[in-house]
């Protein structure tokens, strides 16, 4: 039997911005996980409904817009009504330093800003994930 | 959670669970599926398969919404590869079909073919039967992007759509052997490009010359799926093929083929699980090997007594 790492890899909002979204899931597909990408501007909704048919280990979200203080909360208790309490989630983009406590607070494990090598994601999954 | 009683309840939580611990040979996947098999075989189970590119995923995501218009549910299973090198996946099947993800009628499963060479993955069929018993009236399930003897879907499918471009090859491609030869229906998707015309002439040419040809030829169907063109032509070609072969007993003959592959694959692999048990985890292989490498044994003389030492 193999426990397999699965990631849902998705972009919540408007914006358009997906090379950041697709450098990490390539990442995590190198790091042998993987990876169900979604695409572009999914509403939460979407993101929790893919993640409960997946059945994902950890969900992986990037925004670039300025709205994540709404939009990731809103994932987190969309997955966790539907029942998987086990799943990690994580976020990424341009978010400022002073937004991330809230958001952990809210229950995003861990906040990825630029310039975070793309190791440190693969190594906080390996560390954080539940099988 | 009792995932085989929630899933015959309609949790869709618990079809995703089956289907992870089915993928993953857990323990409890056999039974899982022992409680389910008894509710599975009602529905009907829709092959896509066609080269990278083809726009199979964009297919899906159209035909699964036409069934949703008539009133069907709908399970998509569909197949991306897994890297040979870090057992790793991109499944990028989903983004073509955003739009039915909140649909309740529609459940999809991303899957990686995790080693298994022939377009679908070796827990395929299971995932399939889960969706099956779950209640999906139409189950799709769309291969990896194929190349020409990927052929493992017509052994999984009730009807095979393979799905090709303008543009890909001359008319010696349509004459090999592989997936030019499975199609129950050909469907030329991005129609609207040059070329259309002559890949249907390349294939009516190629069915002309097929000397196993029963009184079904395969039809050919235009489409442009991104448009949601030729799609509702399409699917009438499909209902044609399905009351074909339910009338004159073939799909009850596909289904028994399926079934009897099916056991002695089971069968097999537990063979081969116990066999790995008792002569590779306990090192007597290496020995083995050893001698035969010394020639003061050969490989078919231990192989012999191996076999009635294990099935006595």
């Amino acid at each position: 039997m193999e426990k397999k790492i699965r990631v849902l890899v998705a972009k919540p909002g408007l914006d358009g911005h997906d090379r950041g979204a697709k450098v990490v899931a390539r990442a995590l597909r190198d790091a042998g996980f993987e990876v169900v990408y979604t695409g572009l501007r999914q509403t939460p909704e979407q993101i929790a409904e893919a993640a409960l048919q997946e059945d994902v280990n950890v969900v992986a979200m990037s925004i670039l817009s300025g709205a994540h203080g709404h939009l990731f909360p809103k994932v987190v208790d969309l997955i966790r009504e539907k029942g998987m309490d086990d799943v990690l989630i994580i976020g990424g983009g341009v978010i400022p330093e002073t937004d991330i406590p809230a958001l952990k607070e809210a229950g995003v494990a861990e906040v990825f800003t630029p310039g975070t090598p793309t190791g440190d994601v693969v190594n906080f999954i390996k560390e954080h994930v539940k099988l | 959670m009792n995932i085989a009683e929630e899933l015959l309840k309609g949790n869709r939580l618990a079809l995703s669970r089956a289907i992870t611990a089915i993928e993953n040979e857990y323990d409890e996947a056999t039974d899982i599926m022992k409680k389910l098999y008894p509710h599975t075989g009602h529905a009907y189970v829709l092959g896509i398969t066609g080269p990278p590119g083809a726009g199979k995923s964009t297919l899906t995501d159209k035909i699964a919404r036409e069934y949703r218009k008539q009133g069907k549910t709908v399970g998509i299973v569909a197949v991306d590869p897994t890297s040979p090198f870090t057992g790793g996946a991109i499944l990028g099947d989903r983004i073509r079909m955003n739009g039915l993800t909140l649909d309740e009628g529609v459940f999809i499963r991303s899957m990686g073919t995790r080693g298994s060479l022939g377009g679908l993955s070796h827990k395929t069929a299971d995932a399939v039967k889960a969706m099956d018993a779950f209640g999906k009236d139409i189950i799709i399930v769309e291969t990896v992007g194929v190349g020409q003897s990927e052929v493992d879907i017509v052994k999984a499918a009730d009807t095979t759509v393979v799905v090709l471009i303008p543009g890909m090859g001359d008319d010696i491609q349509a004459i090999k052997a592989g997936i030019l030869e499975i199609g129950d229906l050909y469907c030329i998707n991005k129609s609207d490009l040059d070329g259309a015309d002559k890949l249907v002439r390349e294939i009516n040419m190629m069915l002309d010359l097929d000397s196993f040809m029963t009184d079904w030829r395969p039809p050919i169907t235009k489409v442009v799926a991104s448009q949601n063109e030729g799609i509702s032509d399409l699917l009438a070609t499909v209902e044609k093929h399905r009351d074909y072969i339910e009338k004159n007993g073939q799909l009850t003959a596909r289904r028994t083929k399926r079934t009897r592959d099916e056991m002695l694959d089971i069968l097999r692999s537990n063979i081969g699980a116990y066999i790995k048990g008792r002569i590779v985890d306990s090192g007597r292989l290496d020995a083995y090997v050893e001698k035969i490498r010394k020639r003061e044994t050969d490989p078919y003389t231990v192989v012999g007594s191996v076999m009635k030492e294990m099935l006595r």
